[in-house]
């Protein structure tokens, strides 16, 4: 799950508040959900007859899209909200109809519900706009080839410190888990399972995606250790303690790292890190899935997506659409420009299955260590 | 109307809910018209979706976080595990530990408002309840502005020269019980002033004519009067300190896990729901236990006092 | 010479504890800096600020739509349950159930309602906050109104019932205006309890209409500052006006 982050110019993330929050089960009566297989779509329908219901972090995406997409092509938008993975997870995977035609979730995600037949395979030729992917973004081990859900954004999670509280440049994971006596009591780690894992599965060289009891078991051992000398757990506002001085080195999202201050600077550790993906799926009970393909298609759209890079400072895997990032914006924030090629040296995460009690176990474990 | 005169006189030195005879149907009309729309709404806003939880602890979680509703036991040898047994005992000191400094603190306090001129006492009083009026969260945050190691008290101390490298105050247990003992202080003040308030000050001189001094008239007198008021405080600041998430995420940095994070995880987070119950469960399981303790020595403490 | 009181210590500590937070919030919220660990200057921007900021105006809105619905419905189920529980009835269960929600801790009830919510397929928004506020709001006034019930002379209903009246009558021409100063206190203290709250909020709002409290809560983790500290002065300066206001009226009706 990824939290997001509202757009960059909003001085108050307090839209978020309300995505804190829990959301309900299913809203619309389900009839009958649809069969197993892929639909056959009408490329010619009448989408100014079709209405869709999409659901997204809020502020993940530009708020007037709706309407704008509604001009366009015709189909009327309603957006729902979910604050993690887990919420909308659970409304969709709950037995009914959802009500819901588009999710956003993370890749690991959409990859548990194709296994449960959930999804709606992509429909290629409905979406013309994927030919501005990377052809990188192709290659996601969760759904090679984007046959059932369709990237939005992606990056990496690395090293984000002061370059003059720090006195030497990190590189590695360790200078985050044991890192020297002056930085004692000054890094942070990401308190979110998969975040709070990767330190330490990269520093002793596991796969981020291990499920190898003895691997996870070493894995809590690290991270207890390095619970000793963390100033604390934080996903969201390490910046900020990185902008005052309280911490001189922090886990984090390469697009959350203020590089925007000159002392601030984001590095990959040595020992690699992740390829993290939030991606857009259609449902299988979609009623207007025309209509929810034209939606994707619109956010491929390089003017709609590239607004994600501007404004959330997450790549897309857009290239289109990052071409037309402003360029001082490039400038301020370089983890901007890391090619396609190299972020795919990071590891995906993939679904964990059943394996996934084992890490939320050991993250609150850690936590109440 | 004459042949109710009789209970009508009675009533007047026993004004007991069935001092007055009404007519049968009357009686069942009036009760049924003052508790039913309560007592029914409590049952479906409070005693329903408390019977929903306590049948979670028997069922697990799908895979996605749905409820399976198959019956097992499961859940509750997950909470005899020693890592979340763990917990509830880190919470249970934590909050026992903000009970006591409150006790401490506002004994003291509550006793000295007391015996104030009247005018004043309102004033001191309003003092202590105040702060419990600006929003909680905000309480909270005020804190970390003050403990961080950039913050006010750091610089303080390290600008006075007391410390040469910031003192590590916040992220830590002290940090938690410190916003704990912050959110909940005013709860020990007002029940213990009220106690202290309504003692008969002529025991206490009493005590004194008879040769105590101050402190055996405290130990012999006042406490042991006002321990009723003093079981309510401790029961008034121990039960939210225990279930509370907000402190231990906010003060704690994470480090400090308490049974409320780990009921609102269960919920929000791991969306395991029939585990999260569990826990819940637990937690109400230890507060009736203590408020039968206090139920107790609230009684023995009447029955002492008659004797 | 008087001896000096030892109480005086632990005394000015509960009220040096209390305060300090709160006059650093004060003076913070009228700092230049956009961090709490600069003073760059007074100025009044965060004001301005707080003001413009949509998420805390719809925020305190949507706090002050649940807190009076909540205590509409509490003051009337409350006031009702009062009346049962001291003229209709001895059980004690009724009684156990009346304070329960005053007692439950807050994160039991948040949880409990979030299910039954849930398996009802009830859409969360401001009325399933409402609903739940109501919950304690009633116990509450119920607990309220029972004391002052302990006060009110009964002979009045009585000679009321003698001359004739029904009993609705009765209720709503006696009893209440005996119990209107109990009503309002009861009111009051629901009122001012639902617009703090936040744990039942946070379980059961819904994405979309966050309360003030949530609103905060976002605010405090993301870390963003010194608007907070503007809100949390005014927070103050409002509850300080009612303080004096409520002195004064309760002076008001004494001298009477």
């Amino acid at each position: 799950m990824l939290p997001f982050r509202p757009a960059r110019r909003t001085a108050v993330p307090a839209a978020l508040a309300a995505g804190l929050v829990l959301a309900l089960t299913a809203c619309g009566g389900a009839d009958d959900a649809g069969a197993a297989g892929a639909d056959t779509l009408d490329p010619n329908a009448d989408l100014s007859k079709q209405k869709i219901t999409v659901s997204n972090w809020d502020g993940y995406m530009p708020e007037d899209l709706p309407a704008k997409f509604k001009a366009a092509k015709g189909p009327a938008v309603t957006v729902t909200k979910h604050a993690t993975n887990e919420e909308i997870m659970a409304k969709l995977t709950a037995g009914a109809d959802s009500g819901i035609d588009v999710a956003f979730v993370s890749g690991q995600f959409a990859q548990a519900l194709a296994e449960q037949g959930l999804v709606e395979p992509i429909h290629a030729d409905l979406v013309p706009n994927l030919k501005n992917l990377y052809p990188e973004a192709g290659q996601l081990a969760y759904d090679k080839g984007n046959k059932f859900s369709v990237p939005y954004t992606w990056g990496t999670t690395g090293l984000c410190y002061r370059t003059d509280l720090t006195g030497y440049t990190p590189d590695s994971w360790q200078d985050l888990l044991s890192p020297k006596p002056q930085l004692a009591k000054k890094v942070t780690m990401m308190a979110t399972e998969r975040w709070l894992m990767l330190p330490a599965q990269k520093a002793l060289g596991f796969s981020a995606n291990t499920t190898d009891a003895d691997q996870l078991a070493e894995v809590k051992q690290k991270l207890l250790e390095a619970k000793k000398t963390l100033l604390a757990y934080d996903d969201t506002t390490f910046g900020d303690r990185l902008k005052s001085g309280e911490a001189a080195l922090v886990e984090a999202w390469d697009g959350w790292c203020p590089t925007d201050d000159p002392k601030i600077k984001f590095v990959v550790p040595k020992e690699g890190s992740d390829l993290w993906v939030d991606t857009m799926v259609i449902l299988k009970t979609s009623k207007n899935k025309e209509a929810a393909h034209a939606f994707i298609n619109y956010i491929l759209d390089p003017d709609n997506h590239s607004w994600a890079a501007e404004n959330i400072l997450y790549k897309v895997p857009n290239a289109a659409a990052m071409a037309k990032v402003d360029a001082k914006l490039l400038g301020t924030h370089p983890q901007l420009k890391t090619a396609p090629a190299e972020l795919l040296k990071g590891e995906v995460p993939v679904d964990l299955g059943e394996a996934a009690t084992a890490y939320t176990r050991i993250a609150t474990e850690v936590s109440a260590g | 109307m004459s042949s109710t005169l009789a209970p009508r006189r009675a009533a007047r030195t026993d004004p007991g809910p069935h001092g007055r005879r009404a007519p049968r149907r009357e009686r069942l009309v009036g009760r049924l018209a003052t508790l039913g729309p309560g007592i029914g709404y409590l049952t479906v806003f409070m005693l329903v979706p408390l019977a929903l939880v306590l049948s979670y602890t028997l069922f697990h979680r799908g895979r996605f976080g749905g409820v399976v509703h198959e019956a097992s036991t499961e859940n509750f040898t997950r909470v005899a595990d020693g890592l979340y047994l763990g917990v509830i005992w880190t919470s249970v000191k934590l909050a026992g530990l903000t009970t006591l400094l409150a006790l401490l603190l506002g004994y003291p306090t509550a006793y000295l408002i007391a015996r104030l001129p009247r005018s004043w006492r309102t004033v001191a009083l309003v003092l202590v309840v105040l702060p419990f009026w600006t929003n909680f969260l905000i309480r909270t945050y005020a804190w970390i502005i003050l403990l961080n190691s950039e913050g006010v008290l750091n610089r303080a101390l390290t600008g006075v020269g007391v410390i040469d490298r910031p003192l590590e105050l916040l992220y830590t247990p002290g940090a938690v019980v410190g916003g704990l003992l912050y959110a909940y202080l005013p709860l020990m003040v007002l029940p213990l002033y009220s106690a202290i308030e309504r003692l008969d000050p002529q025991l206490r001189e009493a005590s004194a004519n008879l040769g105590a001094r101050p402190a055996r008239t405290f130990w012999s007198v006042t406490l042991p009067l006002t321990l009723p008021g003093v079981l309510t405080g401790c029961v008034f600041v121990f039960v939210p300190s225990l279930g509370n998430f907000v402190i231990p995420e906010l003060l704690g940095g994470g480090r400090t896990v308490m049974v409320g994070n780990l009921i609102r995880d269960q919920f929000l987070k791991a969306r395991d729901w029939p585990f999260g119950s569990t826990l819940a469960l637990t937690v109400i399981a230890l507060l009736v236990l203590l408020l039968m303790v206090q139920a107790w020595a609230a009684r023995r403490l009447a029955g002492g006092n008659r004797a | 010479m008087r001896r000096f009181n030892w109480l005086y210590i632990p005394a000015g500590l509960t009220y040096l504890f209390l305060y300090l937070p709160i006059v650093v919030l004060v003076i913070m919220s009228f700092n230049a800096a956009d961090t709490p660990y600069r003073w760059d200057g007074f100025d009044t921007a965060w004001y301005g600020r707080l003001f413009a900021d949509r998420a805390v105006r719809e925020g305190l809105i949507n706090t002050l739509v649940v807190a009076t619905g909540a205590t509409a419905l509490s003051a009337v189920l409350g006031t009702l349950l009062a009346v049962g529980l001291a003229r209709h009835t001895r059980s004690k269960l009724l009684d156990a159930i009346a304070v329960a929600p005053a007692v439950l801790p807050d994160i039991v009830l948040a949880i409990g309602l979030l299910a039954f919510y849930t398996a009802v397929q009830f859409t969360l928004g401001l009325h399933s906050i409402l609903l739940a506020h109501a919950v304690f709001g009633t116990a509450f006034v119920a607990a309220v109104v029972r004391t002052r019930l302990a006060h009110v002379d009964g002979s009045l209903e009585e000679a009321s019932r003698d001359l004739g009246a029904t009993a609705p009558q009765t209720f709503v021409r006696i009893t209440l205006p005996s119990l209107a100063p109990g009503i309002v206190a009861g009111a009051l203290l629901a009122f001012s309890l639902s617009i703090d709250e936040f744990v039942i909020a946070f379980f059961t709002a819904g994405p979309q209409d966050p309360t003030l409290p949530i609103v905060i809560y976002s605010m405090v983790r993301f870390g963003v500052t010194p608007e907070i500290n503007a809100l949390a002065t005014l927070l103050l300066a409002v509850s300080f006006t009612f303080v004096i206001a409520a002195q004064r009226l309760s002076r008001l009706t004494e001298s009477f």
